[in-house]
C-alpha cells in the first residue's frame, strides 16, 4: 500500500501558549517540519487570542514562504458580539484559506469561496458532507470521534466528491466544549476573571479520577483526553480507505520530530511498529490511543505495538 | 395579558405522554424507540403505532406534538433517520427536531412541507448560525444551547426573527450539546451516535469500605459516603482531582431550574420552554407539567409566579439557574 500521496497537517494551537512560545513554534514548523498544511489561530478561547494577534500574520507569511498551504482557524464556540465580528472577519478576508468550527462561518462565506472544516463541526455522515461541499468545502476534518465504520464510507464518498478526508491523527482529542471555563474554576476563579491561568499547562490541566487513574485534561472551556490519540499503526487502513490527511495536534515537546516520523511512516521508510515506538521514546510519559477509531472506547489505551 | 409562552414538555412513554397533555402542556415531544433520538434508552419511546395514537390523543386536546430526530445518522445507515422524518410526518406530527446538516438539508428538499426545529444538539449558540438553519433549512424555531445567559438569549432574539426555544426544567448538560465526545471517550457510547450519554450500561456500583463507589466504563464518578445520597453516574457531574483541587470540577450535581426567570426568559424574547426528561416517570412528568403550566399562565396574566414546590423532584440535588446567570461561567 502506497501512503506517500497521503497529506500532513498540522492543527491549531489549542492550549494558551505564551506569545514567545507561540512564535517560536511556528517558525521552527516552517523551517524544518515535513507538513504540507498548517491551520494556526485561536480555536478554543476569543480570550487568547489578543497575546499573540500580532504573531499570526508573519508566522502564515513564513509557512507561505516554506511552501505550506496555510488556513486559518475559526473560533468553536461562537457567542459575544466581538467573537461574531472576529468571525465575520476572519471569512470576510480573502487574502488567506479558512477552516469553520461553527456554522456561522457560513452566513458571512461568499458564495463558490472553497473552504475547510474542523473536527469541531458534526460531520457524521455522507449527507452532511455532501452539504457542506456544495458549500464550497474542499477539506473536512471528520470528528475525532468516528469509529472506522464511519469514516470509511465518509472518505469514500468524499474522495467522489474530490474532498480532502482527513482524520485527527496525533495529540490530545477534544473532547467538549462549554460557556464555563474550567481551568479558572480549578483555580476558584471565574471565566470573566480568569487571570488566564491555562497558561499554566502547555499541553491542558490533567484531570484524575478519586482512585488515581489518570482520564482527561482540561484547556480552559474545553475538556480533551488525557491519552494522545496516535493513529500511526492505521494509517495502511485509512489510506485504503481512501482518507488523504492525517491531522496532528500541536503539543509541547519536540513536535518537529512528531512530523518526522509520521513523514517517515508514510514514505514507507519506517514500520507502524518503529514509528509508535518512536514517538513512545519521544513521550515517555504519554499514553497513546486510537480507541475512538479502533474500539472499543476513546480511553482505550494502544498496547504495546500496534498491529 | 399577553400570549402565554408555549410549554413544550418531555414525554419518554405514550403514558407519561397523555399524563403530559393532562396537565397543560402546550406541546410534547417524544422520539422513535431507535438509535434516531437523543433519548434512545431501554424502554423508552414510541412504536409507529404508539406515534400514531399519541398524536391523535394530543390533536383531540388541542397539543402538539414534535417528534425529535435529533441524533447524527450514522454513515452508510442514513435511510433509518429519513424514515424517521418521513413517519413523523405522516403520522402527523406538528414538527421535527434535527440536528444533523445531512438529514436536515434531505428534510427541506423532500418535505417541504413538514415544519423543521433546530434540536439543542445542534448547539447554535449565536444569530449567525441561526441564521444559517433558517436560510438553508427553513428552520422556524431553534432550542438554544444551555450555555448562554439571559442576556446573550436577548441579543439572539434581537437579531433574528427564527423562535427560541429554551431549557427551564430539569436536566443540564454543561458542555454545549451535540459537541461532546466525553460519554463515547469513557464507554463508546455517546449522544451524538448512539443517542445516550453516561448510559447505565456501563455504569458498575460496588461498596468499598464505607462507602458506595460508582465508576463509569471503569472511571471512578463518584464515592459517596453510606448516610450521603448517591447521585447517578453522569460523567461530566463526577467527582475527580486536579491541579491538587478535588471536587466537582466540571458540574456539581445539579439540575436546573430557571422557574423564577421566566419573566426575564418571556422579556428576552423567548417564545417556547422547554423541560427535559424524556425519562423520567409519569408522575414526575405530570408534577413539573402542572407546575409550569401554573407559572406561565401566572406569568401570561401578569401575576407572580410561585415557583415553588418542584425541589423534591430534583432527586434530592441542588437546583441551578445554570448559564443563564453569568455568574455560573
Amino acid at each position: 500500500m502506497d501512503m506517500s500521496a497521503m497529506k500532513l497537517t498540522v492543527g491549531p494551537v489549542l492550549f494558551n501558549w505564551p506569545a514567545d512560545r507561540w512564535r517560536d513554534f511556528y517558525a521552527r514548523l516552517a523551517d524544518e517540519a515535513p507538513v504540507d498544511r498548517v491551520v494556526l489561530g485561536e480555536t478554543v478561547c476569543s480570550k487568547r487570542a489578543p497575546f499573540y494577534e500580532a504573531c499570526v500574520a508573519p508566522a502564515a507569511e513564513r509557512l507561505a514562504r516554506a511552501g505550506k498551504e496555510v488556513v486559518l482557524s475559526s473560533l468553536a464556540l461562537v457567542t459575544l458580539p466581538r467573537e461574531r465580528a472576529a468571525l465575520a472577519d476572519l471569512v470576510a478576508n480573502q487574502d488567506h484559506a479558512v477552516e469553520i468550527n461553527d456554522i456561522a462561518a457560513l452566513r458571512y462565506m461568499e458564495a463558490g469561496r472553497a473552504f475547510s472544516v474542523g473536527p469541531l463541526v458534526n460531520v457524521y455522515n455522507e449527507s452532511t458532507l455532501d452539504f457542506l461541499a456544495r458549500k464550497g468545502a474542499t477539506a473536512v476534518c471528520l470528528p475525532p470521534e468516528l469509529p472506522f465504520a464511519s469514516v470509511a464510507p465518509i472518505a469514500a464518498f468524499a474522495r467522489g466528491r474530490g474532498v480532502c478526508a482527513e482524520i485527527w491523527a496525533y495529540g490530545r482529542t477534544p473532547l467538549a466544549i462549554s460557556g464555563r471555563c474550567y481551568h479558572a474554576r480549578v483555580h476558584k476563579l471565574s471565566k470573566d476573571s480568569c487571570q488566564f491561568v491555562c497558561e499554566q499547562d502547555l499541553d491542558g490541566l490533567d484531570v484524575r479520577t478519586l482512585d488515581d487513574m489518570d482520564f482527561l485534561a482540561i484547556n480552559g472551556v474545553q475538556t480533551m483526553s488525557w491519552n494522545y490519540a496516535c493513529l500511526i499503526g492505521d494509517i495502511e487502513a485509512l489510506a485504503l480507505a481512501d482518507v488523504d490527511a492525517l491531522r496532528l495536534s500541536p503539543h509541547s515537546g519536540d513536535f518537529v520530530a512528531v512530523t518526522e516520523i509520521f513523514r517517515r511512516r508514510l514514505n514507507g521508510e519506517i514500520s507502524a511498529a518503529a514509528g509508535f515506538e518512536r514517538l513512545r521514546a519521544l513521550q515517555p510519559d504519554v499514553e497513546f490511543s486510537d480507541g475512538f477509531l479502533a474500539g472499543p472506547t476513546g480511553a482505550t489505551p494502544l498496547g504495546g505495538v500496534p498491529a | 395579558m399577553s400570549a402565554p409562552l408555549e410549554l413544550v414538555c418531555p414525554a419518554g412513554t405514550p403514558a407519561a405522554l397523555r399524563s403530559a397533555v393532562k396537565a397543560g402542556a402546550h406541546t410534547v415531544y417524544c422520539g422513535f424507540a431507535d438509535e434516531t433520538n437523543a433519548r434512545n434508552f431501554p424502554g423508552l419511546n414510541f412504536s409507529r403505532a404508539e406515534m400514531e395514537e399519541a398524536i391523535a390523543f394530543a390533536h383531540g386536546r388541542g397539543a402538539k406534538v414534535f417528534v425529535a430526530v435529533n441524533t447524527f445518522p450514522r454513515a452508510g445507515a442514513e435511510r433509518l433517520w429519513r424514515a424517521a422524518v418521513s413517519d413523523a410526518q405522516a403520522l402527523g406530527a406538528d414538527a421535527v427536531i434535527l440536528a444533523d446538516l445531512g438529514l436536515l438539508d434531505h428534510t427541506a428538499r423532500a418535505h417541504p412541507d413538514l415544519r423543521i426545529h433546530l434540536s439543542v444538539q445542534a448547539a447554535a449558540a449565536n444569530a449567525d448560525a441561526i441564521e444559517v438553519y433558517a436560510r438553508e433549512f427553513g428552520v422556524k424555531r431553534v432550542v438554544l444551547p444551555r450555555v448562554l445567559t439571559v442576556q446573550e438569549i436577548a441579543a439572539i432574539n434581537r437579531d433574528t426573527k427564527v423562535e427560541t426555544e429554551v431549557f427551564v426544567f430539569g436536566g443540564l448538560c454543561v458542555m454545549a450539546e451535540g459537541r461532546c465526545s466525553l460519554s463515547s471517550y469513557a464507554t463508546g457510547q455517546s449522544p451524538n451516535m448512539n443517542g445516550v450519554c453516561s448510559p447505565a450500561s456501563h455504569v458498575e456500583y460496588r461498596q468499598e469500605g464505607d462507602a458506595l463507589v460508582a465508576r463509569l466504563g471503569g472511571f471512578l464518578i463518584h464515592r459517596s459516603p453510606a448516610d450521603a445520597p448517591a447521585p447517578y453516574p453522569t460523567l461530566c457531574k463526577g467527582r475527580f482531582s486536579a491541579g491538587g483541587v478535588e471536587g466537582h470540577l466540571f458540574e456539581d450535581p445539579v439540575s436546573l431550574d430557571a422557574a423564577n426567570l421566566i419573566p426575564l426568559l418571556a422579556d428576552a424574547g423567548v417564545r417556547a420552554l422547554k423541560i427535559e426528561g424524556r425519562q423520567r416517570s409519569r408522575a414526575y412528568t405530570e408534577a413539573v407539567v402542572r407546575s409550569f403550566r401554573r407559572a406561565v399562565d401566572a406569568h401570561a396574566r401578569g401575576l407572580p409566579i410561585e415557583a415553588a414546590g418542584l425541589a423534591a423532584l430534583s432527586e434530592g440535588q441542588e437546583t441551578t439557574a445554570g448559564a443563564y446567570r453569568k455568574t455560573w461561567r
